[in-house]
This record gives C-alpha cells, sequence and structure tokens, in this order.
C-alpha cells in the first residue's frame, strides 16, 4: 500500500517547484512591486507576474471575475500575485520573501449585510455592484396570517471543507507547445476549458488527467495552481510541480458560504405550516465562484422537506472582501437547514408538540409542490425516515464523558438531550444547465476471453466511482475482466463530481454505452428471440439456458461505443416569482443526535447519531454507507467546531491546529439505515447519495445541545460559552 | 548534508539534502517512497506516520538530519513486496479508505496499536488513533477495520 500516485506524489525528471506569492490584505492596491531580488536568487527560473499571463487574465466557473494573478488591486487575504519556479521548494519559498511589493491599504467590505444596503459601502468590484445574485421565491399568499407564529435569527460560520490532499499537480510542457497537467480535480474539462483561455492555447494543447484526489468536498471545483503550474512550466520549459501546505490550502480554495438567515414560521393550531417568510444572506467573498447556484439552492430548499402552501423567501449572495466561498458538500441547502429545522424545533414548542410529530405534520409527500411549483416526483419519504430515526432504541452510555479522556468531569453537571433533523438536497446540475456525461466502453477479446474497456472524463474523489463503473459494466455485459482506464480529457466530458451527481450521470452514461454495446452484440444471434441476457461471459434466455458464447459472437472485432448522456431537463427560475422545475432529482436523509453536555464547562459529547437516507439504490452499498458516516462527520463538525474566524476579513486560523475537524474521539457510532425506493427517472432508480448526510446532522446536534440544557444556541458552530452563557 | 539511515530494511542515501528538510520530505521527494501523506506537516493529521527506531511518529516532525544512523519503517515496508499486511487488508474489507490520503498514516498507526494492544476495546481504538485526521468516513468503518484487524478472522 502506498503505491496509488496522489497529485502530491507526482515526480518528473529536471522538475521545478512553484510557490505563490500571495496578499496579507483583504483589500489593498499594490502601488509597487520588484521582482529583482528574487530573479537573483541562483536556482530560480522564473518569477511571473499577471503581465505574463498569455491568455484571458481572469477566470471563473460562472462569472469570469477572478484574476489569474492580481494585477493592481487586491479583494482578498490571500489572493495570488507572483508566482515563482526554482529547483527547490525552500528556493521557491525564499524568492517569494524577497520579491519586494507595496500596498496601500483600504479598508475592506467584511459584513454583507452593509454589502447588501449600505450605499456608502465601497464596491468590491468597481465595475458592478455588490450584489451578486438575488434570488426570490413567492408561492400563494404573501400576507397569509397564522394562529401560532415563530421567528428566528440564525448564523452559520464559515466552514472550510479541509480535504487532506492539499492542492498539487505536474504540469509538464509538451514538444508541440501544449501542456500536460497531473491534477487533482472535480472536473477536468471545465478546468481545461478555463486553464487553455488563460494560457491563450487552444483546447487539445492543454490535456488534463487525473492524478489521485485527497478528497474534494467541492473545494476542487474552482481552479487553484493550475494555470499557475502551467504558466510556470511554459516559460521555464521544465515540468513544475505545484503543492500547497496546509496554511496556503486554506487560502487556495473556497469555503462554505457563512449566512445570516432570518426566518418566520406561521403554523395553524394543529402545527400545519401556513407560510413560511425566510430571508437569507450568504456571503460570496470576493469572487463570484458558484455562489449563483448556493444562492439558488438555498432559496429553492429553503422551508425544507416540507408542504408550505405560502412562501415568501429572498435568498442573496453578495461581494465582500471576506475569502471566496463557493461549493462545499450541501451546496446552500446546509445553512437553510439550519435555520428551518431550528425554526421546526420552535414550533413544536410553542405547540407543546413533539419534534418528530410537527414534522410529520408538514412533511412533503410524492405530488406535493416545492416552494417554486416544482411537483416531488417519485418517492418522498420524508416522514417515513423521521420514524425511522425515532424508533431506534435510546442511546446507551457514552464511551468518554464530555471532554474526553482530559478527566474533565467524572458525570457531574452532566446532562443528555436528543435531536432531529431532516433535510432535503437537490442531485445533478439544476436550472436548465446542460448537464452531460460521457462514457466510452469497448468490448472485445483479450487472450481469448471478454474484455471491457471503459473510458471516462469522470473524477474519483475517493467516493467509489471507478468501482460503481466496474459494478454496472458486469451488471449490463456479464464480463468479468473490466479495466477503468485513467481519467482524462481524451474523452468526452464527465461533468462534475459534485452535486451528488457522478454515479447517477456517469454512472448513467456508462450503462446507456453498455446497453447500446449489447444491442449490437445480441444483433449477431440471428434468430433468437428477444429477453436475453448478458451473464457470466454468456448470452443467456430468460429459462437461464446458455444460447451463445460472448467470445464466440465477438470474434475479432471489437464493439466499442461512445455515449455523451443526460438527465431530464430542468428550467430556469422566474427570476420574480422563482417559479420553475428546477431541479432534476430530490434527496431526503433524516438525523436523530444523542449528547451529553458538560453544564459547567459547555463541552459537548455527541453519544450517538442515527441515520436513515433514501438512495433510491444503493449501487454500492459499503461505498453509501461510507457517504453517509462522512457526511454525517461533517455535520457535526459544523455544528461543534469548524469555521475559518475571521477578523476584518482576516483568516485567523488557517491551520489543522486551530481549525478543528472531527476526530475519532469527538465521532460517535453511527447507525444508518438505508431505504432503496427506486426513483422512476434515473438510471436503477438510484437516488444522489453524498450530500444529504452532510445537511441535516448539523441540526441535529444542535437541537439535541439545546434539549439537554435549554440554551437557545441561534448560531453554528456552537461554542462553549454559548452553552454556558459567558 | 547527506543523510543515512536504515528505511525498510535497506541502508539508503541522500546527498544534497538542505538542513531545513523533514524526514517526509526525504521520504516522499528524494527516496521515492510517497506512501506517507504531506496533508498538514505540522503534526496535527498523522498521515506521514512512520516508525523510527519501532516508535511511530510523525515524519513531518523529524528533521531529515535527525534520521541519521537510525531505522525507519514506513507504510511501503509493512508487508513483503506484493504482499498486504492484516492491517492493510482489514482497511480494504471493511471499506475503511474513501479518497485513501489518511490511510497509510492510519495504517502504521493501527499497525503500532495492535502491536502493543493486541486486542483493544473500542475506546482505547479511539485513544490511540486521535492523532489520525479522516475526512472522509467518519471513523466508523476504522474502527470495524481495527477490530477486524484484531480479530482472529483479520490476523489469518
Amino acid at each position: 500500500m502506498g503505491e496509488f500516485a496522489f497529485s502530491s506524489d507526482l515526480w518528473a525528471d529536471d522538475m521545478l517547484w512553484g510557490a505563490t506569492l500571495r496578499s496579507p490584505h483583504p483589500r489593498a492596491r499594490i502601488t509597487g512591486l520588484d521582482l529583482g531580488p528574487a530573479l537573483r536568487i541562483p536556482g530560480v527560473y522564473a518569477v511571473l507576474t499577471h503581465e505574463d499571463v498569455p491568455g484571458r487574465r481572469l477566470y471563473g466557473l460562472e462569472h469570469v471575475d477572478q484574476p489569474v494573478l492580481a494585477a493592481d488591486e487586491v479583494r482578498y487575504q490571500g489572493e495570488p500575485i507572483v508566482v515563482v519556479a526554482a529547483d527547490h521548494p525552500e528556493t521557491a519559498r525564499r524568492a517569494v520573501a524577497a520579491i519586494g511589493i507595496t500596498y496601500e491599504v483600504l479598508d475592506p467590505v467584511t459584513d454583507p449585510e452593509a454589502a447588501l444596503h449600505d450605499d456608502r459601502a465601497p464596491r468590491v468590484h468597481a465595475d458592478r455592484p455588490n450584489l451578486l445574485r438575488h434570488v426570490p421565491i413567492r408561492r400563494g399568499d404573501p400576507h397569509a396570517a397564522a394562529a401560532v407564529v415563530v421567528t428566528g435569527e440564525y448564523e452559520v460560520g464559515m466552514q472550510d471543507q479541509a480535504f487532506l490532499g492539499p492542492e498539487s499537480g505536474l504540469a509538464v510542457p509538451a514538444e508541440d507547445g501544449g501542456i500536460d497537467l497531473y491534477i487533482a480535480t472535480q472536473w477536468l474539462h471545465v478546468d481545461q476549458q478555463q486553464v487553455a483561455a488563460c494560457l491563450g492555447l487552444a483546447a487539445d494543447k492543454v490535456r488534463l488527467t487525473l492524478a489521485g484526489v485527497g478528497g474534494a468536498f467541492g473545494a476542487r471545483e474552482d481552479l487553484s495552481m493550475q494555470v499557475h503550474a502551467c504558466m510556470l512550466a511554459l516559460r521555464t520549459g521544465r515540468p513544475v510541480k505545484m503543492v500547497y501546505g496546509r496554511e496556503e490550502s486554506f487560502f487556495g480554495h473556497v469555503h462554505r458560504h457563512p449566512a445570516r438567515l432570518r426566518y418566520e414560521h406561521g403554523a395553524d393550531a394543529d402545527g400545519r405550516l401556513v407560510y413560511v417568510k425566510a430571508r437569507i444572506l450568504l456571503d460570496g467573498g470576493a469572487y463570484a465562484s458558484s455562489s449563483g447556484a448556493v444562492v439558488a439552492n438555498a432559496a429553492t430548499l429553503g422551508v425544507g422537506p416540507y408542504d408550505v402552501p405560502n412562501v415568501v423567501m429572498d435568498a442573496y449572495g453578495l461581494y465582500t472582501n471576506n475569502p471566496p466561498c463557493g461549493a462545499m458538500r450541501g451546496f446552500g441547502a446546509v445553512q437553510a437547514c439550519f435555520a428551518y429545522e431550528s425554526q421546526m424545533d420552535k414550533l413544536a414548542a410553542a405547540l407543546g408538540l413533539d419534534p418528530v410529530e410537527v414534522r410529520v405534520r408538514n412533511a412533503l409527500h410524492t405530488g406535493d409542490r416545492m416552494p417554486t411549483g416544482q411537483v416531488v416526483e417519485g418517492p418522498a419519504p420524508v416522514a417515513e425516515l423521521l420514524r425511522l430515526v425515532q424508533s431506534k432504541p435510546p442511546a446507551g452510555p457514552a464511551d468518554f464523558p464530555p471532554g474526553g479522556t482530559a478527566n474533565t468531569t467524572h458525570g457531574e453537571g452532566v446532562v443528555r438531550g436528543v435531536g432531529y433533523g431532516i433535510g432535503i438536497k437537490n442531485v445533478c446540475f439544476s436550472e436548465g444547465f446542460d448537464d452531460y456525461a460521457t462514457a466510452r466502453v469497448r468490448l472485445e477479446l483479450v487472450g481469448g476471453r471478454p474484455a471491457v474497456l471503459v473510458h471516462t472524463a469522470a473524477a474519483e474523489v475517493g467516493q467509489g466511482l471507478v468501482t460503481v463503473q466496474a459494478q454496472i459494466v458486469r451488471t449490463e455485459l456479464g464480463v468479468d475482466q473490466v479495466t477503468i482506464a485513467p481519467a482524462d480529457t481524451a474523452v468526452g466530458s464527465a461533468g462534475s463530481s459534485s452535486a451528488s451527481r457522478q454515479t447517477y450521470m456517469t454512472g448513467g452514461a456508462v450503462r446507456a454505452a453498455c446497453q447500446a454495446i449489447r444491442t449490437r452484440l445480441l444483433d449477431r444471434t440471428d434468430g433468437i428471440p428477444d429477453g436475453l441476457r448478458l451473464v457470466d461471459g454468456q448470452v443467456v434466455d430468460t429459462d437461464g439456458t446458455v444460447v451463445a458464447d460472448i467470445a464466440e459472437l465477438l470474434g475479432d472485432e471489437a464493439i466499442e461505443e461512445t455515449v455523451q448522456w443526460r438527465h431530464r431537463p430542468t428550467q430556469a427560475l422566474d427570476p420574480e416569482t422563482g417559479q420553475g422545475d428546477a431541479h432534476v432529482q430530490y434527496a431526503f436523509a433524516a438525523h436523530r443526535a444523542t449528547v451529553d453536555v458538560d453544564l459547567d464547562l459547555g463541552l459537548v459529547k455527541v453519544v450517538e447519531i442515527v441515520t436513515a437516507q433514501d438512495v433510491g439504490k444503493a449501487v454500492n452499498p459499503v461505498a453509501v454507507t461510507g457517504q453517509i458516516h462522512g457526511g454525517t462527520a461533517q455535520g457535526l463538525g459544523l455544528a461543534l467546531m469548524e469555521e475559518i474566524q475571521l477578523v476584518d476579513g482576516k483568516v485567523r486560523n488557517p491551520s489543522f491546529t486551530d481549525y478543528l475537524l472531527p476526530t475519532i474521539m469527538d465521532m460517535p457510532p453511527m447507525t444508518v439505515d438505508v431505504l432503496e425506493l427506486a426513483d422512476p427517472h434515473s438510471p436503477y432508480g438510484l437516488r444522489g447519495v453524498g450530500e444529504p448526510p452532510t445537511i441535516s446532522s448539523t441540526p441535529a446536534v444542535v437541537a439535541a445541545i439545546r434539549a439537554a440544557t435549554g440554551a437557545a444556541l441561534t448560531r453554528v458552530p456552537v461554542r462553549p460559552e454559548h452553552i454556558v452563557g459567558v | 548534508m547527506r543523510v543515512t539511515c536504515t528505511v525498510n530494511g535497506t541502508p539508503r542515501t541522500a546527498d544534497d539534502v538542505w538542513e531545513g528538510e523533514s524526514l517526509l520530505y526525504v521520504l516522499r521527494e528524494r527516496l521515492g517512497l510517497p506512501g506517507s501523506k504531506n496533508a498538514c506537516e505540522q503534526g496535527e493529521c498523522g498521515s506521514c506516520t512512520v516508525y523510527l527506531d519501532g516508535t511511530a511518529v510523525c515524519a513531518c516532525l523529524v528533521a531529515a538530519g535527525q534520521a541519521t544512523g537510525r531505522d525507519v519503517r514506513t507504510v511501503e515496508g509493512l508487508a513483503p513486496e506484493g504482499e498486504l499486511d492484516p492491517v492493510q487488508r482489514a482497511f480494504l474489507q471493511t471499506g475503511a479508505v474513501q479518497c485513501g490520503f489518511c490511510t497509510p498514516g492510519l495504517i502504521v498507526s493501527v499497525h503500532d496499536l495492535l502491536a502493543r494492544v493486541p486486542h483493544p476495546s473500542d475506546p482505547e481504538i479511539r485513544e490511540a488513533l486521535a492523532g489520525n485526521l479522516c475526512r472522509c468516513t467518519g471513523y466508523e468503518k476504522i474502527m470495524d477495520a481495527v477490530r477486524l484487524a484484531a480479530s482472529e478472522a483479520g490476523t489469518r
């Protein structure tokens, strides 16, 4: 073990190391730049600025607004300004330190509320307002009144994806003037498109191959060192490796949007929701990244998996001089869920109802309409998932008290609480996006036996996609020998390994390609009736009788199919009412959390988490439970410890010493119930799995702490001082 | 400077080592052993765990020069070429590997735990692995892997 090459493990003869000069200021004008001292250091081969960007100087997923290297102004702390190539990473770091640079420091815009409303707040981008996107949703009567009204204001801190494999890759200049880039990413083709534009090269001159990806969780959707390494490699004519350290990684990718959320829920005396009014502010930071889509998700999923007849929802994404925010697992649904689930608990308390009961009374069902007017098709087992987690036996004693093995208590002052959460997430890309995946599958004889080669550009990021592709081939073609070729841009786009979509999309494409191959293969079985299946290298009829051998039918002629596969189309949202069938599929997960809380110290031990999720079809059951465990853990992290702490736009904790991730001591035993209620539209009936478990574990943990302590807890992550009230 | 040490039973030498380099850097970049991982390089995540004279350490916190004359065993050296250690096998069997970046460090830490405590309780497992961060699994299947490796079935 240890032989799988991650992007930071790559090595080439004669390779140089890249390093990056980043802004220490959230907002400043660059007033002077002296590269001479860096260039004079022996072993330094290139020192490049924005003037050296060969093509387009900006990039971006939704809006092309982010400089490859800052020109005159920096808009967030950590923005790249100069890149260096040298013969040793330390030489490169020293060269970066030697660069002479002066700034005129400006007041940063750090308050999203001011960015939205205060006309005196400076513009983060001179050529456009600070409002990045507003998604309103109007359903039913905006003035509906209700017998019981609960209101709340909530806040979600800035979470980091904190994948363990840092941003890294190797750029190798090619003889044709192009570049080969070996890279950890979530979407090879969107990287290729942006890198080619910034290098001023045709797309076929920029060839990307996926290197081992040490986790992603959304943080590899945007470019980090891709263009920089390619620029340095093209300039020096030598391979260039760039590997961010952990501190740099905190500045090298976007984060989860911090949010402020104001909710008003109105219900009748039985606890049935009459209306929800909500306003969600998402701090997008200095550049757009995928903020627009995050805002749409927060808005469209913002009342949760509930049937609400009247909705007034406004979600806003703002530019500020805080670190850029974009994709992170859950993508806008996480922030909203903390608020709407907190509200459901408040409503339950106001009515004297059990928290599960109030949720079940309002649960979304198949055929109900979302606030966007979209009808929920396929299974929507909201009530069932809630009842399932509620029905589990109560948690036993904890392995450790709050405070772990630190001996902070022997049980005195410790109280227990139980809380629930349920969430909703869209699967695949939404709002009319042309979302597709490409698969090339080849069936041929190798050594006299049938073998299949699968080639896609889909990024395996740890979710188990390579295994799933092989499973699908074995299922569809009955061939045991399956090879998954390395993912690269020599085949068409697979779309992104995000939005819980890749098993659905690339799985769908591989399946469709296999089906096309099967049709061509069976065409060679003249005169044999329909209903044939391919099993264990043979063609069998409906009775299981072998009617032909795949190897014989195939002969020396390989069958290859390349398929571009799409999910059913979606629509844009109406810009004024937010109405539209914007989403492909909805997915649901529920959590029950049990916590012990030390009332004196405000320390929390999560004792147990029970989860239930509908996955449609568990294509790979081990991988499915692994996703649910891992997603639940990231939600627990947001509930209790994970936050990029900002002061005046500056990150105070860019390290694993100060940005806390759940350890094995923090995680409780987890039990998982998986429902398989088939979706009529998706391959095998499957439902995207990766994101839903991240969404509802956060409110479940916080609800449990509230149940134990009575504290209001309107902000995550919950800190000890919120519990003890100091 | 020159660094000479025994790595996975074989004497190895690295030349032109800058004094600030860590053992992790020398293993990964000079000796062709990238199994030990570079997730934080500040001793917080355990991804670079190796044995140094039989003690499990974070290779990122050991200056390369400190390894001179000593015995280093990395994840690549836990099992003979082409074979898997029972701990490695247990991780694969239980689905304890997702992205795999934390896995080499965890394998060494678990290997070390089971050498000291062949049949650890769940709290003992959690305490022993508290220095190894995993971002993908939530640790549940890692617990399964350790239990399996510690069982008779796992060691066969």
